[in-house]
């Protein structure tokens, strides 16, 4: 299964705890105390969070915090190249296309 | 050399764009967006077989189109078409069916610009209803389904299996 940043914010709560934590240590009940789903919902997105690499958690006294990577997340700075991609991919079909449009312009004439 | 394709898609704001070059006049690139049996042919994702329930093209009209991947999952997306203005320019809604909720609709303005020696620079702009909306369908590219693994079917495995 894909774990990497760019499963970790495809996920719009994702995005919410990557941002709540960037801005702030805390545990993982402090963090789902700031949403409106349920505990082990977002103990689910805790979990998936860390094996993307986004979030590490460690243990400080009796509490365990969630730290964010901000290095893993300088990752998302290229967030559009899969986007761009599939442009680039179906772009070339069309390019193609035209190419054929052009040199023989009875074929592309609706039918 | 190959026309490169341009994404813009600034921090903090709801629209992107995408622009590219093409070495044929915008007449036939237009064409190329509108004719039914022109856009199967580039359209569709690489790996699924694309359907057009239906297509009515004109201001006022709309569009279904249907992306069916190997093993069968369908990607269903549709919208009103609010202008066609051939050959310069092209306004209409999207939604992508597959959102867990409707409503996260998308407007896009496809412009055509006639350049020097029969080429043309498309432009795409699309509005999104808010930044999370557009982070979310660039980021998953769940619009398309292409991926196998950013694909909706990943994304319920996962919901059952994690």
């Amino acid at each position: 299964m894909r774990r990497d940043v760019f499963q970790a914010i495809a996920d719009p709560t994702r995005r919410e705890i990557i941002n709540l934590i960037a801005h702030q240590t805390l545990t993982p009940n402090g963090v789902a105390d700031s949403f409106d789903v349920s505990r082990q919902a977002i103990s689910k997105h805790i979990k998936i969070l860390t094996e993307c690499g986004i979030i590490s958690i460690n243990k400080q006294g009796r509490e365990h915090y969630c730290f964010i990577q901000p290095k893993k997340l300088d990752e998302v700075a290229d967030w559009l190249a899969d986007f761009r991609k599939i442009w680039d991919s179906r772009f070339d079909r069309l390019d193609n296309l035209l190419i054929k449009m052009q040199t023989n312009t009875d074929k592309s004439k609706p039918k | 050399m190959k026309n490169q394709t341009k994404i813009i898609a600034d921090k903090g704001v709801q629209e992107l764009f995408i622009i590219r070059e093409f070495n044929a006049p915008r007449e036939l690139v237009f064409k190329a967006f509108t004719d039914p049996d022109l856009l199967l042919q580039w359209l569709g994702p690489c790996d699924m077989t694309m359907e057009i329930d239906y297509l009515d093209n004109r201001t006022g009209g709309s569009y279904r189109f249907i992306h069916r991947s190997a093993n069968g999952q369908a990607f269903g997306f549709n919208g009103a078409i609010h202008e066609i203005n051939e050959p310069e320019r092209m306004i209409r809604t999207f939604e992508f069916e597959g959102l867990p909720e409707r409503g996260h609709v998308v407007l896009e303005t496809a412009t055509f610009d006639a350049l020097p020696d029969n080429r043309t620079k498309l432009t795409i702009q699309s509005v999104f209803r808010s930044i999370a909306d557009r982070d979310g369908m660039v980021a998953s590219g769940m619009e398309y389904g292409v991926n196998d693994s950013h694909n909706k079917l990943d994304e319920l495995l996962e919901k059952q299996l994690v």
